[in-house]
């Protein structure tokens, strides 16, 4: 009976194997159903691993990039002014920053809305009013908040990438994701695949073989301060490492203090572990 | 505690110890039941997943008050007030990475428990209602979890609650009623998400509740443990503190560092993308998947693709997916064996370990998309899932032949040490504990 | 058992107990320091900027800095002769009113008062009662303040405070800061 056991189980196991394989092959013939179609590659970040932080240089270059392209469709509601100080910008350079926007207060004591420059504690004003304004000037398509889009976007990793992921870390879907969507554009669809009217195919998309997007950076978008040469593949690094700071602000801090409590936690642990053994050296067990 | 026989007495010393132990005797209870209370002697670190999950309900507890002081249950608000959390509460992101890290270890530690139970047959007489008390824990962690994920208003909180709130509807007739008795609406809105935060906060005091119920039925009966053999002599037990005290804690904090190291390095790991998007009536995420502790039920769920005589295949699969909840309720009665320890159990041993690998595999197929051969295997598993419970445990009571148990506890413990020629306690204090003062 | 066998035992029991009280400081230092005001509530407290233009002399606006109000009140000539004239032992709080009144720095005539609009002793906003020297009186335990804010008499023991403020301009009020242009 063991015998048949370790058969139906080594059947399942190669069953199991088998299946990706066999809906990859399925997936060349017809149109996929499976998204994003390539998976994207994955890149070095500096706030990759244990010890992992932001680079600030790369932050400010992804903020004016951000600012200087991506805020004309996309808002970025939930970071405020006074954040970017975690840039490395001084408080002046903050408030100065702030002041060119116009932020809508109000109302007065007329009951009118009035305009003002922004200020520290403001939040970034999107580029629309409201969702429909949105959709009206996109082809009916709103362009997504980008405060939280480097945590909302990732790929499935599967069986078994997954367990491997646990120890190496690897939090970083989000902005590979994005920098392989913005380096994507541009190639030919191969010809079986229906590009629908108006999308513009991108294969690593995560939500179809096309998207409303029209390709956002060619490369020499942007003059960044730093001299550092704006290719297309550094303004997508730079806007993906500064969208994940958006999105998790909080992460170096969360990683220092995860490193003390881990070696706390593993010291208390060999302490607890020695005074086990005196307390059960008395008794066989 | 009548067969159990107690390590000392609780003898109050002090003035204010004597004028409390004859008005309420609470420091009694608490010597009697964590610091003279026998354990057996052979307890091994299975079983230590029981003082973990009392820490991490008060872990979640309290993780969870203070968050509710920053949150705010208005659909229109409440992910804002999530973000409000993670980006400007003092330390705000580590209490929020520590409650939702903390669920999916609750749950990690409770399946451990579980399995525990059923490996050591914990369940069986006279500790049936101790067992049941357990699943009643299981039933209300998982109401607990399940409201607590709407919560954050995101994308997977919101169709999941659809989806969850939509099983009611397989039902004919009464279905569409109970779910918009459930939703307080036509529809996942604002007073779902009101409800579910107000259970929210409260199921998790009911579960303490029950904790404590629990714990009393445990101490009447005394552990079991891995031979399955009851406790006959002091000899079989050592007192709880410092004995079991010092080696839970040892357990805990190795629990707790691997919590930490997900909660530091790996905080969305077990999340979902799509709930950093707020909650969109109008858009359905691409896959629809729950929290990862609920997928083995998910794919039993969908695993029910066809018709059973009346029962459509809707209905079927609700059912299918609360009977695999429901048959834990009986379990003590499904199985015949005398003998309690699988390990003197070589096929029930056997069965169990392809139950755990089952029980996994559900859980990876309910990741799947339920389409071609993930749906077939899920049918398969289904099946295995419930031949264990209904047929294999009934039968294999009947007709397996267990090995040949030890007489005690602590013959068990000497022999085994013997064998192994393993740390040799000299003389008499092998025996007993109590002779070394 | 030799003695220092159970010394090495004893220091591994006393420094295991050690670490488990560290371990337990450090994780209730979250759990209290999240109550205190969050990032938003704090930068939020920048001052306000606020048009006093129609304040005229003998009426009062209400300004609100970090959640708070404050009384923004111009003084009739009456009023500060009133005020003048509060002799230091009819205060429990004694301060000469000039430190009290101020007003735009190229304005000759100083004429406004910007106070806490909450008293002193628990809180509550004290409302006008403009007889002789007393000006505010608190409807909850009594206390009157005079029109620059001092107590005279009743529970609360000190005058009501005056938060940074700086005229920007002859119209505009900053209150938060006591540097003008910041």
């Amino acid at each position: 009976m063991k015998n048949i056991i370790a058969m139906i189980g080594a059947a399942a196991v190669a069953l199991t194997l088998s299946v990706p394989g066999a809906f990859a092959a399925e997936e060349m013939a017809a149109q996929p159903t499976h998204f994003p179609m390539e998976e994207p590659v994955e890149q070095d970040w500096s706030f990759a691993g244990p010890f992992g932080k932001y680079d600030k240089g790369q932050l400010q270059r992804g903020l004016k990039v951000y600012t200087e392209v991506c805020s004309a469709c996309h808002s970025l509601k939930r970071v405020a002014f006074r954040n970017l100080e975690e840039l490395g910008y001084s408080e002046e350079q903050v408030k100065s920053f702030a002041a060119q926007y116009d932020i809508e207060d109000g109302p007065n004591a007329d009951g009118e809305m009035f305009t003002r420059p922004g200020l520290p504690a403001d939040h970034f004003p999107g580029p629309y009013a409201n969702e429909e304004q949105a959709k009206a000037a996109n082809n009916g398509a709103v362009p997504p908040d980008f405060s939280l889009i480097a945590k909302a976007r990732g790929v499935e990793r599967g069986f078994p990438q997954f367990i491997f992921d646990i120890f190496t870390q690897y939090q970083q879907g989000g902005p590979d994701y994005i920098h392989a969507l913005l380096t994507g554009f541009g190639q030919e669809p191969p010809a079986h695949l229906a590009v629908p009217e108006g999308l513009h195919y991108n294969p690593y998309f995560g939500a179809g073989v096309a998207l409303a997007m029209a390709q956002p950076l060619y490369g020499e978008d942007v003059t960044y301060d730093d001299g550092t040469p704006s290719t297309l593949d550094q303004e997508a690094r730079d806007v993906a490492a500064f969208l994940m700071w958006a999105a998790e602000p909080s992460l170096a801090e969360r990683k220092e203090m995860g490193f003390r409590v881990m070696i706390f936690l593993v010291v208390f642990s060999i302490f607890l572990y020695i005074a086990k053994k005196q307390v059960w050296s008395r008794v066989e067990h | 505690m009548s067969s159990l026989e107690h390590h000392g007495t609780y003898t109050p010393t002090s003035g204010i110890g004597k004028w409390i132990d004859a008005r309420m005797p609470l420091p009694r209870l608490m010597y009697d039941s964590f610091v003279a209370y026998p354990v057996p002697r052979n307890l091994n670190y299975a079983y230590t997943f029981g003082g973990i999950l009392s820490l991490m309900l008060v872990a979640q507890i309290l993780t969870g008050v203070v968050l509710a002081m920053h949150y705010t249950s208005d659909t229109g608000l409440a992910f804002t007030s999530v973000e409000n959390i993670m980006r400007d509460v003092n330390h705000g992101w580590l209490l929020r990475y520590m409650h939702a890290n903390g669920a999916s270890f609750f749950f990690f530690a409770v399946y451990l428990h579980i399995f525990r139970g059923m490996y050591y047959g914990s369940y069986k007489a006279p500790r049936e209602l101790l067992w049941i008390l357990g699943c009643i824990i299981y039933l209300l962690m998982m109401a607990t979890g399940f409201m607590g994920y709407v919560l954050p208003w995101g994308q997977m909180s919101f169709w999941g609650a659809t989806v969850i709130t939509g099983f009611f509807t397989a039902f004919p007739v009464i279905g569409d009623p109970i779910q918009q008795f459930l939703l307080g609406g036509y529809a996942v809105d604002n007073a779902t998400l009101n409800r579910f935060f107000s259970l929210h906060y409260l199921l998790p005091f009911m579960i303490a509740g029950v904790v404590v119920l629990h714990v009393w039925a445990l101490h009447v009966t005394g552990q079991t443990n891995p031979t399955g053999i009851e406790v006959k002599s002091k000899t079989d037990t050592v007192a709880f503190t410092p004995y079991a005290t010092v080696k839970d804690s040892f357990a805990m904090m190795v629990f707790f560092a691997i919590f930490a190291y997900f909660i530091f390095y790996l905080p969305n790991y077990l999340g979902h993308p799509d709930n950093y998007t707020e909650a969109n009536a109008l858009v359905t995420p691409a896959h629809i998947v729950p929290e990862w502790y609920f997928l083995p039920f998910y794919a039993i769920l969908r695993g029910i693709t066809f018709n059973i005589g009346p029962i459509d295949s809707k209905l079927g699969g609700v059912l299918a997916m609360f009977g695999s909840i429901a048959v834990l309720f009986v379990l003590p009665w499904l199985d015949t064996s005398k003998v309690r320890s699988a390990d003197y159990r070589p096929w029930y041993k056997l069965f169990f370990w392809i139950f755990v690998a089952d029980a996994i595999f559900l859980g990876w197929l309910g990741s799947k998309p339920a389409e071609g051969v993930y749906t077939s295997l899920a049918q398969i598993a289904t099946a295995y899932y419930f031949i264990f419970f209904l047929i294999i445990l009934p039968v294999l009571g009947l007709i397996e032949k267990p090995r040949r148990l030890p007489n005690s506890i602590t013959e068990a413990v000497l022999e085994r040490n013997r064998a192994s020629g393993a740390q040799q306690v000299t003389g008499s204090a092998a025996a007993s504990p109590e002779n070394r003062g | 058992m030799t003695s220092d066998e159970t010394t090495r035992r004893d220091f591994i029991y006393v420094a295991t107990g050690m670490l488990g009280v560290v371990g337990v400081a450090g994780l209730a230092w979250p759990f209290i320091d999240q109550m205190r005001p969050d990032a938003a509530v704090r930068a939020a407290g920048q001052p306000v900027e606020i048009d006093v233009s129609s304040v005229e002399p003998g009426s009062a606006i209400i300004v609100t800095w970090r959640g708070k109000p404050y009384f923004v009140r111009r003084l009739t000539d009456a009023e500060i002769t009133a005020a003048s004239g509060v002799t230091v032992d009819q205060m429990k709080d004694p301060q000469p009113a000039d430190q009290r009144i101020g007003g735009p720095a190229d304005e000759a005539k100083k004429d406004w008062v910007v106070v806490a609009a909450n008293c002193t002793h628990l809180g509550c906003i004290p409302k006008v009662v403009d007889s002789g020297a007393d000006g505010w009186h608190c409807p909850c335990h009594g206390s009157v303040f005079d029109f620059t804010g001092r107590i005279l008499h009743g529970p609360a023991p000190i005058n009501l405070p005056q938060p940074p403020h700086v005229f920007a301009s002859d119209t505009n009020l900053i209150i938060g800061t006591d540097t003008a242009g910041a």
